[in-house]
Formats: C-alpha cells, sequence, structure tokens
C-alpha cells in the first residue's frame, strides 16, 4: 500500500521535472523501481512455498533425528489429530481474507456434537442424525452470516457472543452428560487407516472439501472478489461484488465444516458431550495467521494455510515423541504465531528503508531546482 | 470491519456540534447515555431474582455477588483501556494465571512476607507481562488480536512449564491475605473496595485527562490521531502496560479469592472479560465506552449465574442466555450508533 503510494508520488515528483527539465531522467527513475517478483520466482519464493519448505524440512529432521517418528503409525495419528483444525482452518481462511472472523467455531461444533448424541440416543437413525447434525451446522452458521451481512454488525463482536450462546446451548441440549453408543462400525470407520499407509480415511473427506475451498478461493470470481472485499469493502462494492451475498454464505461456510468437525470430533473418540472441542477456536485462527493469512484481509491462501496446520500438528506431535512436555508445545505455537507476523513486518520496514534510499539516490536532479 | 466514523463517534463529538434541543432536557441525554441498557438490564435482573427469591439480597448474599464480580471487574477496567484505542488484549487470563500462581509461590517460598510487597510484585510482573504486548503492538506494528493471540499461549505456557504439577492452596497463605476478601466494611468485601477504587481511578483518568481523552481520539481514527500530534504509540502502549498491572492485580487478589492457584488458572477467561466489555457499552472497535459500563456489564454476567441459581431456572442455561446479552448489546449499540448519525446528519443540514 504504501509502496505504491510512495512509486505514484516518485513518478509524480519525476513527472513535476519532466515538465521542468528535459524528460531524460524519468526513465532512470522507473528503471530502477523495484519491480517484484514475477514467474517461477513468486511461486518458489513466496510465503506459502516458504511454510511448504519449513513443513518438509521439520519432517526431514524429525525423521533423522528422533526415533519412531519416521512410520505409518505417526502418520495416522498426526492426520487424525490435526483433521478438526485443518477442516476448519479451511472457510476460516476465506473468512478471514474478507476482512472478518468467526469465533464460534468451537461452540457450533460442540453443539451439534451434543445434539447427535440427543438424536442417536432418542432413538433416531443415523442417517438422520448425520444430515439433523449437519443442518444445525447450516442454521448456526446462517444466523451468524444474517448478523453479520444483514444486520451489519462487527463479526468480532457477533462471534464472541455467538461462542457463549452455541455453547450454552450445547449445554442446554445435553446438559452434562456423555452418549458414547454410537454404531461401532461408524466409529470403525472414523479411526480406521487406509491399508498400510497409515492415512485415516476421513482423509478422503477432508481433501474433498480443502479441493472446494482451494478451488473456490483461487480459481472462481467468486474467490477472487473475496480478496477484493479483503482490501477494500467500498471498492468491492464498486466493482461489482455482492459484499454482503458473499459475507452471509462465508459464515454459512464456517458453520457446515464446523459441524462436519463436531461430528467427526464425536465418532472419532466416540463421545458427544456439550464440551467437545471447546477453546478450538483460538488454535484454528491462530493456524491460519500462520499460513500466511493476513488478519486485515486481503492476503492468504488456502496451500498456505494448509502447511501451517501441518507445522503445528508435526512439531507437536514430534516434541511429543521426544517426551518434551505438552508445555513447551503452546509456548512454541505462540512463538512460531508471532514470529510469523513480526518477521514480515521487519522485513518490510527494510525494503522499504532500500526502497526510500533507491529513490533517494536516483533523483539527484530534483534538488537543485530549489 | 469499517464501520462508518460517525456511527462510532463517541457523545462529546455529537455535542460539540450545534444542536439546541440536546440541551433542552438534561434528563434526554442521561437516557442516551452508552451505560443505561446495561445499568437496567442489571436491575431489572436483581429485582426479579429479589422478587422471587429474598434471599438473594441478603448480606450474604451481595457479599457473594460482589466477590464473584470483583476479578471481572478489574479485568474488564483494563480491557477497555486497550478496547477504546481500537486494540485488544488475549492474554490477560494468561497473566492473571502467571501473576496468581507467582503469588502463591511468594508466598509458600518466602515466609513472613508482608502482603503489600507481594501485590506490587504481583503487579510488576503483570506490568512486564503487559508491556512486552504493548512493545509488540506499537513497535512491530502488527495487529493486537494476532499479537496477544500468540502471548495468550506462551504466559500460559510459562506458567505451565513453572507450576508443571504443582499448586498452592489457601494455607499456605497468611490468614490476613485470605482475609482480604471475607472481611467488609460497611457489607463491601476488601477486594471489591480495591475494584471499585480502581474503576473510579481510571474513569477519572479517561474523563478528565489529556491522555484518557486521547485514547478515545486513537480509537476513533489512528491516522487522524497522529495528525492531530498525539503520540500514539506511546499512548497505545501505555494502554497495554496498565492493562497488565491490572491483569496483575486480579491475579493477586484471585490468589486471596479462591483457594488453588496452578497451571490452568484462568484459562479461557479472555473472552468472558470482552464479553463483559461489550455487553457494557464498549464498542468493539474502539473510540467510544467506558469503564464504568464495563464494570457494570461484568457484574452483569457474573450475576447472571447467582439470579439464575436463586431462580431454580437450570444451570445449563446460563451461558446460552450470556451469548443473548452479548447480542442484544451489539445490536442495542449498532440502533444507538445508526440514531445519533441521523440525528448529526440533519443538524449539520440544518446549519447549512
Amino acid at each position: 500500500m504504501s509502496d505504491s503510494t510512495r512509486t505514484a508520488a516518485a513518478n509524480a515528483n519525476a513527472n513535476a521535472n519532466a515538465a521542468a527539465a528535459p524528460a531524460a531522467d524519468t526513465t532512470k527513475t522507473i528503471s530502477t523501481l523495484g519491480k517484484g517478483r514475477t514467474g517461477a520466482a513468486r511461486i518458489l519464493l513466496g510465503r506459502d512455498a516458504i511454510m511448504i519448505y519449513a513443513v518438509v524440512v521439520f519432517v526431514l529432521y524429525a525423521c533423522i533425528a528422533i526415533p519412531r517418528f519416521a512410520s505409518p503409525v505417526t502418520v495416522g495419528f498426526l492426520l487424525l489429530d490435526v483433521i478438526p483444525v485443518l477442516l476448519i482452518a479451511l472457510p476460516m481462511t476465506l473468512v478471514i481474507i474478507t476482512g472478518e472472523i468467526d469465533l464460534s467455531v468451537a461452540s457450533i461444533a460442540g453443539l451439534t456434537s451434543a445434539l447427535m448424541g440427543v438424536l442417536w440416543e432418542a432413538g433416531l437413525d443415523i442417517g438422520t442424525v448425520l444430515v439433523l447434525s449437519l443442518v444445525a451446522g447450516v442454521l448456526a452458521g446462517a444466523f451468524n452470516g444474517f448478523l453479520i451481512a444483514v444486520v451489519g454488525l462487527p463479526s468480532l463482536a457477533v462471534t464472541i457472543g455467538t461462542l457463549a450462546l452455541f455453547r450454552g446451548l450445547a449445554l442446554v441440549v445435553i446438559g452434562d452428560n456423555a452418549v458414547a453408543n454410537f454404531p461401532p462400525e461408524l466409529t470403525g470407520l472414523f479411526t480406521s487407516k487406509l491399508g498400510a499407509t497409515g492415512i485415516p480415511t476421513v482423509m478422503i473427506g477432508v481433501v474433498v472439501v480443502a479441493l472446494f475451498f482451494g478451488v473456490l478461493l483461487h480459481m472462481t470470481p467468486f474467490g477472487r472478489g473475496l480478496y477484493a472485499l479483503g482490501f477494500s469493502k467500498e471498492a468491492a462494492t464498486f466493482v461489482g461484488i455482492k459484499v454482503n451475498r458473499a459475507k452471509f454464505w462465508l459464515f454459512v461456510g464456517t458453520g457446515s465444516v464446523s459441524a462436519l468437525a463436531g461430528i467427526y470430533w464425536t465418532l472419532r473418540y466416540s463421545s458427544a458431550r456439550s464440551d467437545n472441542a471447546s477453546g478450538l477456536e483460538l488454535t484454528v485462527i491462530a493456524a491460519v495467521l500462520l499460513g500466511g493469512v493476513s488478519i486485515f484481509g486481503g492476503k492468504g491462501s488456502i496451500p498456505g494455510v494448509i502447511a501451517g496446520v501441518l507445522l503445528i500438528g508435526t512439531i507437536n506431535y514430534a516434541l511429543r515423541l521426544g517426551r518434551i512436555s505438552d508445555v513447551v508445545l503452546i509456548i512454541v505455537t505462540g512463538t512460531l504465531l508471532i514470529a510469523s507476523v513480526v518477521a514480515p513486518s521487519i522485513f518490510a520496514a527494510f525494503t522499504r528503508w532500500q526502497h526510500d534510499r533507491r529513490v533517494r539516490r536516483s533523483l539527484p536532479q530534483a534538488a537543485p531546482r530549489e | 470491519m469499517t464501520n462508518t466514523p460517525t456511527t462510532q463517534s463517541p457523545a462529546p463529538q455529537g455535542q460539540t456540534v450545534a444542536r439546541p434541543e440536546s440541551r433542552k432536557s438534561a434528563l434526554g441525554s442521561l437516557i442516551r447515555l452508552r451505560e443505561v441498557p446495561v445499568t437496567v438490564a442489571l436491575i431489572a435482573l436483581v429485582l426479579i431474582t429479589y422478587a422471587a427469591n429474598p434471599l438473594f439480597l441478603g448480606a450474604q448474599g451481595v457479599k457473594d455477588l460482589l466477590l464473584n464480580a470483583t476479578i471481572m471487574i478489574i479485568l474488564a477496567v483494563g480491557q477497555t483501556l486497550v478496547i477504546v484505542t481500537r486494540n485488544i488484549d488475549l492474554s490477560v487470563g494468561s497473566i492473571l494465571g502467571l501473576v496468581a500462581f507467582f503469588t502463591g509461590t511468594l508466598f509458600a517460598t518466602v515466609p513472613g512476607i508482608p502482603i503489600i510487597v507481594v501485590f506490587v510484585a504481583g503487579m510488576a510482573l503483570g506490568a512486564v507481562l503487559g508491556a512486552v504486548n504493548g512493545l509488540l503492538v506499537t513497535v512491530a506494528k502488527v495487529p493486537a488480536l494476532v499479537i496477544t493471540l500468540g502471548t495468550l499461549y506462551i504466559y500460559r505456557g510459562l506458567n505451565n512449564a513453572w507450576a508443571g504439577g504443582t499448586q498452592y492452596f489457601a494455607d499456605d497463605r497468611p490468614d490476613e491475605f485470605g482475609a482480604l476478601s471475607v472481611d467488609t466494611v460497611l457489607g463491601f468485601p476488601l477486594i471489591t473496595l480495591i475494584a471499585i477504587l480502581v474503576v473510579i481511578a481510571v474513569a477519572v483518568y479517561m474523563v478528565g485527562t489529556r491522555p484518557g481523552r486521547d485514547l478515545y481520539a486513537i480509537g476513533s481514527d489512528p491516522a487522524a490521531a497522529e495528525l492531530f500530534g498525539i503520540p500514539v504509540a506511546r499512548r497505545v502502549f501505555l494502554a497495554f502496560l496498565a492493562n497488565g498491572v491490572l491483569a496483575g492485580l486480579a491475579g493477586v487478589l484471585y490468589a486471596s479469592r479462591f483457594n488453588s492457584v496452578g497451571a490452568t488458572t484462568g484459562t479461557g477467561m479472555e473472552l468472558d472479560v470482552v464479553a463483559a466489555a461489550v455487553v457494557g457499552g464498549v464498542a468493539i472497535f474502539g473510540g467510544s465506552g467506558s469503564v464504568a459500563g464495563a464494570a457494570i456489564g461484568a457484574v452483569l454476567l457474573t450475576t447472571i449465574t447467582s439470579a439464575l441459581t436463586a431462580l431454580r431456572v437450570d444451570k445449563f442455561w446460563q451461558q446460552a442466555i450470556v451469548g443473548v446479552l452479548i447480542l442484544a448489546a451489539i445490536v442495542i449499540d449498532r440502533l444507538a450508533g445508526i440514531r445519533t448519525a441521523r440525528k448529526l446528519r440533519e443538524s449539520e443540514a440544518r446549519d447549512v
């Protein structure tokens, strides 16, 4: 933002110069301006790529340095643990890119889980239970979306409210009971692995959801519009993006996927409780931000976020295998999060300083005018 | 995120615009205060509960209400300082936990340490933790939501690492320290009096001093505040520092009020604190709200639990009702904002 304004200022300066003096120096100024990366360099040196390198390097390191890490068991448990965060992080990426936030996701997952328990205990067919639970998530998301997009309230405040509301409804629905007698075939499916690879069967579903949101964000006009929306709501409105409709559907999206995560959580641990997945919202947001999404909106990508989620998951798992206590885990999560946002900011300050110096050096002819 | 500035502008701005009819009735402007809805809600809640169950306002009942609210009041006041500048501090629960454990450790390892020293030490630790937040936010220019989410984890991790499985119980602390949350003056527990002093001090600072008014200016429009010559970074840093000190104070009082302090003390408190401030009429994107409102919001949220118990409502409804309250507070705030904006437009149209 400030870079481009500076560039514009420099150009205007040079143009004013050109009006007063021969135009020779204009070209020079522009030619020495940084171009930004293009082509392959842009993909290979971008923020996403760095996250992916970090995951790969860490996995390689863990395979060599930590005994018992390189095995199918690792793959299985690591992915099983990471799936709820990974699922919710996908729609959350889209929400944060538009400059909004959804803090109620973990509560929606808890509400879904509680509802599943009660409906199943009431003797409904498991298929109906799953469908109704998913519908509950959609409705919860639509409620958020209505308050934010239609009524026009700030999403941070609304979802703090619905964080309490949905968790409260979960308590109302199931109290402090727990329902555990889900059909064994189904719970078995949720912990089963694909052959000898150790990859959990449910990963197929997760990949489908990831592809859906990846394609939606990166390859459709709707997705490109979300970036525009995150940069400037007014500008997005003027170019014809239906801002409120987009926001509404995004919150329906986080609600539905949170319901999926709630269903997964219930069947994986074979337990429906009102406090399932509590506190998960901050883990999800930390992972999304670590994955390179800007909290101000307008920046971020699905591959980066997936890498961010996997990085946190792998580090946690490796530390646990290396018998380092859970204590260090959260310190590492917090430090990574802060480092991931402070480092680019320092880097940006450095490039700005470099750019200023270059501009100052390339405009010596402008000075003698006074 | 980008509400129009007019809807968020604090009341004083409305008064500077010539608006003759508003001067007519002091009552009218009183009704329009941001604190009114939450105060009405609190009074209604207390009266209804009292009508159903007179024991609710017995001497012991009132004392319990005040004790339960004390810590949340102090945290909400600190949070208001930060939110008014259009920032947020999610790490307060972790700061409280760390300081509470520090307090327990001090009493257990240094026998006979004066209580006042413990208070100062606890608040100093809180100040350091708050200063880290403030520095990261102002120097690195990274949004507070991200920074304090990070320090929420880091401080909690430090607390875990330090405490491990250790817990300190009330027996490890001198009786006079525990007595702070038992003894009363005029029916008010001592720690509640401390909280009320904090509310008054911060309220005076925010209403009556130039740096305090600056916080509102920063929250309304950071760029304009900068142009106006307000040292934005320094003020925001001080807001985080003060919030750290208050969270530290709350941590020390927590150790006095509750029996055990350990690795998980204060977990999950951050969103309750923000909720209390929002219910109390503090706009989540800065620029308006008062510490008195936030304090009343804190009392309301903590009173609901006891009121529902007294009314024999199923305890499971409590959290859902808190959620509804928060949403109601935001909607009311929004409606008031729309009305203010319309009034401003009308009066400007007349002036032209």
